[in-house]
């Protein structure tokens, strides 16, 4: 284990908090840094956790109701004038419903417009499938220019926030709405575009974002113990521009992979790493996620659990690639 | 405001003959394009770069020009035209139109030619891009405006009237509306694709000051807008009621001309025309 990461086999000393109280507390922050940058809210303060900044500051916090296409548009406007506009929404509606916005408004635009994409996911839980994002990845990766991160937890969202509204250019921040274990310290580094090797193992390498790394993590400590099968875990949290090196690297070095994300297996992060590794080191690979299917209404851990990104089904996927590799 | 001279005024019509004769030419090298609103918006955009914007076409970047937008993305021609007209590329850039490699692009983007301050083409999305910048120099205390640039049929899009809302709530003084109300759009008159009237009363409701005008009288605009300017705490809309295809008589009224250029014998009559107007103004000057 990463000397970088907290004990996190030791359920005493296991921390859950929501990844979007990363984001509002990032937010804060970052507004500290630079009188530019604004929030935006399409009615959802609270749940986005955007309350914090609007209370730090208020004379750079607006309120424009349930309007997502105005959401990003207004945005663009805002940052062709030098400002830095955060937006925030449910990833359903934005950038679910103003997709079109993005590509143009954002993207073509070059506009510094940062997205926080809330409640990603089927464990947004009992709001059901309407609210599930599940989908936004790859609308958002598509995208050219678009930068995309989903951090693995409440303390690197946090970091990633600080980060992103550093660097120029449109940017997809996706987050979720349960508490989740906290892997990382304070002291974890975060880069964009710089995937982290969590755990090392030779056999098969699982690349995996967003809050499903814990379950990664957990998965490949008990396949040591039961499978005596020694698993890399890779924390993909930037999509795009991907490290493909790092994939690469542990591709090569394991002849096996699995991806692990709380989306479709279509067009997500698993099918980056595929695209990477089918021109560049063809190997084995097992997809974790949702299969081509809508989300329902159910407890968080239930539908991680009935939709196949539970520790058992990333088990699963590991000794199908393990066995894959070995013919 | 400077006054409006009728010296001045009748320089500014020549102009715009030279506007519509570069959309003519553009469209014809082009092969494609959108004649009939181009045309008819020549009086707007010369009255708008030639008299109304604070702006420096050797400075395309000064920070505290006025913003105009083109929300109607596909009447490019006449933008294109406008800006070569006044000074920000050379005539001749005009027959690099929808061309391989050419800044100016089929429907206008920034990255590619910075001075049409946003990209536009998918329809609806002007006034709401402008909306952001006019809030950005009131939060800055800036005194530049923003002028948006739609079409009538833009009106059906949700996020026009989402963009509506917000401006009112913002109390953007600072931003001006100009509608193209030609009563066309690609399948045929606006009140039969999708009716917009009440046109008025629409913004009217959503707390807009509104004004109309004749769109083709660059007299009567200028004046228009000059009385929208001394509006404080609303944003303001002129409806310019035009012609489609103003200026060509085979093309007035028709809205056929909505999605396409002249070819070279259409293209020969209309410069002819235009030509013949341009000597009855001079005899004027």
């Amino acid at each position: 284990m990463s000397s970088t990461l907290v004990d996190y086999r030791n359920n005493g000393a296991l921390k859950s908090v929501p990844t979007r109280n990363g984001f509002g507390e990032g937010l804060i922050e970052a507004g500290n840094r630079d009188r530019n940058l604004l929030a935006i809210c399409a009615d959802l303060a609270e749940s986005t956790r955007m309350e914090g900044f609007k209370k730090a500051h208020p004379d750079r916090y607006l309120e424009i109701g349930v309007a997502e296409q105005m959401l990003v548009a207004l945005a663009g406007g805002l940052a062709a004038t030098g400002k830095i506009p955060w937006i925030a929404s449910y990833a359903m509606f934005n950038p679910g419903r103003s997709w079109e916005q993005v590509r143009t408004i954002m993207a073509l635009n070059e506009t510094n417009v940062k997205i926080a994409g809330a409640h990603a996911g089927v464990s947004v839980g009992p709001d059901g499938a309407t609210h599930q994002a599940i989908e936004d990845i790859a609308i958002m990766r598509v995208i050219p220019h678009m930068t995309v991160v989903v951090p693995c937890d409440a303390i690197q969202t946090k970091k990633a926030t600080i980060a992103l509204s550093e660097r120029f250019g449109p940017v997809y921040l996706r987050f979720a709405r349960e508490k989740s274990p906290i892997v990382t310290t304070e002291s974890t580094p975060f880069e964009i575009g710089k995937a982290q090797t969590f755990r090392e193992g030779n056999d098969v390498a699982i690349v995996a974002c967003g809050i499903l790394v814990y379950n990664a993590l957990v998965a490949a400590d008990e396949l040591a113990h039961e499978d005596g099968i020694q698993a890399t875990v890779i924390n993909n949290h930037t999509v795009k521009p991907m490290d493909e090196a790092a994939i690469v690297d542990a591709a090569r070095a394991c002849g096996a992979v699995v991806t692990v994300e709380e989306h479709q297996v279509h067009g997500g992060m698993g099918s980056a790493v595929a695209e990477t590794l089918a021109a560049k080191a063809p190997v084995p690979i097992e997809f974790v996620g949702v299969q081509d299917r809508f989300g329902q209404s159910g407890d968080p851990s239930e539908l991680i659990e009935y939709y196949g990104m539970g520790t058992p089904a990333i088990k699963d996927a590991v000794r199908r690639a393990y066995a894959r590799k070995r013919g | 405001m400077q006054t409006l001279t009728p010296q001045r005024r009748r320089e500014l019509e020549l102009r715009a003959n030279d506007v519509r004769q570069g959309i003519i030419r553009s469209l014809l090298a082009a092969g494609s394009g959108h004649s009939a609103g181009s045309l008819d918006m020549a009086d707007v955009f010369t009255a708008l770069y030639g008299f109304i914007l604070r702006h420096d076409p050797q400075r395309p970047d000064w920070p505290d020009r006025d913003r105009l937008l083109l929300s109607c993305g596909h009447i490019a021609p006449v933008r294109y035209s406008a800006m070569a007209n006044f000074g920000y590329f050379p005539l001749d850039e005009l027959l690099t139109l929808r061309k391989f490699g050419t800044r100016l692009q089929g429907h206008p983007e920034r990255v590619k030619l910075p001075s049409v301050e946003t990209t536009s083409g998918p329809l609806g999305e002007g006034l709401a891009q402008g909306t952001g910048m006019a809030l950005s120099a009131k939060l800055d205390r800036k005194d530049w405006r923003v002028y948006v640039v739609c079409s009538d049929a833009e009106h059906q899009c949700g996020l026009h009237m989402e963009a509506m809302m917000t401006a009112a709530k913002f109390k953007l003084d600072n931003l001006m509306v100009i509608v193209d109300r030609n009563f066309i759009q690609i399948d045929g008159s606006t009140e039969e694709v999708m009716p917009l009237e009440p046109f008025a009363e629409k913004y009217r409701a959503f707390n807009w000051e509104v004004f109309s005008c004749n769109g083709n009288d660059i007299g009567e605009f200028i004046e228009t807008v000059r009385r929208a300017q001394a509006v404080e705490g609303k944003p303001q809309v002129i409806i310019a009621n035009t012609i489609p295809g103003k200026g060509v008589s085979f093309m007035e009224g028709d809205y056929t001309w909505h999605g396409k250029p002249p070819n070279k014998e259409q293209a020969d009559v209309a410069l002819a025309e235009l030509a013949a107007a341009h000597e009855r103004l001079l005899a004027h000057v």
